[in-house]
């Protein structure tokens, strides 16, 4: 219990002190998660929009693979990442590996299918709705992927805000492929993971509460950019 | 001088589910002019004729046939379901939906968005959420999202069932001013009397077949089926 009290105590004061290494920290961590948010968005969205209206052969299958790489492990995509960005990998030549770059691409890649899952259920949902009203407007595809996206970005703004909730917290892939180094790719996760090995208890349970604390605000923050919630939206 | 996608001629046209005919085959011919209402029981085939009409059933077999390229007919047509869809959005964001497809400049979008929500009596729900109008709003709304891109036909499936007699009158009027102005109407009802106010011919349905095509005089007064007069006379038809 003294732990919890020390590290809440850390925690405040780190904040309120606008420590320069948490404010470095928590910097980078928003940089790397927003980052590969919105890219994992510009691809997930329209996928899960396109896996929605589209009927192919192998549907179900991609549907059934896309649900069970939500659950990709992150130590195994940093694994891959890593071997495909070090020196001998395929993609060694671009020097990427402890960088945030790396970090955002490992994060990209476990949170796509996430975010295309749920779109794709939330986007289902109003395609069942909008379906003769679309075929029989005589609309593109194009058309219609754009409408359900429009329509449906509420629901599609908590597909992102899960795929942000999953990045912001991991800590597996991003310590492979980043390294932890310090002033270059520290996050909050990976500080968290040091100073657990460390032994501060206290430290790394202030930099847990200042990691909870983003979480909740960013989400806050989404949704009341979002008007969610609010009578008369949907 | 734009060429009308009509008239519309179906030919031997048949529509099946899981190898069951619903209809057909069917051979009907709409004219460029009209107003057609479609009638016959529950289960007769009405919604099915409308939506194999405007494209939304697969023909087992058979053909529909427009005057105009494939394209350029369903561009020009709309369909207001029994069940109003509306879009998540505001009421004037769903009437300038038709007209930003076809590449409308969204100023004379929203001009025009303005004038049909006057005509359905919506002019004061302009920023309203559509989904949260009443049954009746709601289908005003899709009345005038299906009109205000003026359409050479449009098919009304049943558009005044669950509405009381004011939002009945307020659309048959929308309905019969658009039919002066030369919109071509094909509309399903099981309502006698609005399809004696509105017809100008009658489509009679039964098991999925047409069983009756007349003008709508002769049709009220003298039908030629067993089954229509039961149906004119109040009896319950199957």
């Amino acid at each position: 219990m003294g732990d919890i009290w020390e590290g809440i105590s850390a925690g405040f004061w780190l904040v309120v002190t606008l420590d320069p290494d948490l404010v470095e920290i928590t910097l980078m961590s928003l940089r790397v998660t927003v980052t590969a948010t919105f890219v994992a968005s510009c691809f997930a969205l329209p996928f899960g929009a396109w896996l929605a209206i589209r009927r192919f052969r192998y549907r179900r299958f991609v549907i059934a693979v896309l649900n069970a790489l939500m659950g990709l492990p992150p130590v195994v995509v940093g694994l891959i990442v890593y071997l495909l960005l070090s020196r001998s990998g395929p993609f060694g030549v671009l020097g990427l590996l402890f960088t945030p770059t790396a970090m955002i691409i490992a994060q990209v890649i476990i949170i796509t299918p996430l975010i295309a899952s749920i779109a794709h259920q939330a986007i289902r949902d109003i395609w069942a709705e909008y379906h003769d009203l679309l075929i029989s407007m005589s609309t593109s595809k194009r058309q219609r992927i754009a409408t359900l996206i429009w329509d449906g970005r509420r629901a599609l703004m908590t597909a992102a805000l899960a795929g942000f909730g999953r990045a912001i917290g991991e800590v597996g892939a991003i310590m492979i492929v980043g390294g932890n180094i310090d002033h270059a790719t520290r996050v909050l996760t990976t500080a968290i993971a040091l100073e657990t090995g460390k032994g501060d208890f206290s430290l790394a349970l202030g930099l847990g509460f200042v990691l909870i604390a983003l979480a909740v605000t960013v989400n806050i923050l989404i949704h009341a950019i979002g008007r969610t919630e609010r009578d008369g939206k949907w | 001088m734009v060429t009308s996608i009509l008239p519309l001629v179906m030919s031997d046209a048949v529509v099946k589910r899981r190898a069951k005919v619903l209809l057909g085959p069917v051979n009907l011919t709409i004219s460029q002019t009209g107003f057609t209402i479609v009638m016959g029981p529950n289960g007769a085939g009405k919604t099915t004729l409308l939506r194999s009409l405007h494209g939304l059933e697969r023909l087992a077999q058979g053909r529909a046939q427009w005057q105009t390229p494939l394209k350029d007919a369903r561009r020009r047509q709309a369909f207001v379901f029994q069940s109003p869809i509306v879009l998540r959005r505001s009421v004037l964001e769903n009437l300038t939906y038709p007209l930003r497809l076809r590449g409308t400049e969204k100023g004379r979008a929203t001009a025009l968005a303005r004038d049909w929500a006057q005509r359905v009596g919506l002019g004061d729900a302009l920023d309203n959420p559509a989904p949260q109008l009443s049954g009746g709003e709601k289908q005003k709304l899709a009345l005038a999202r299906a009109l205000i891109t003026q359409p050479d036909i449009v098919f009304l499936d049943e558009p005044c069932a669950n509405l009381d007699g004011r939002a009945t009158r307020e659309i048959e009027d929308v309905l019969q001013a658009s039919n002066a102005a030369g919109t071509r109407i094909v509309m399903a009802t099981h309502n006698i009397g609005q399809a004696k106010r509105l017809a100008l011919d009658v489509v009679f349905l039964l098991r999925g077949k047409i069983v009756e095509q007349s003008p709508a005089g002769a049709f009220f007064e003298e039908p030629k089926t067993p089954q229509a007069a039961a149906l004119l006379r109040g009896d319950i038809v199957e």
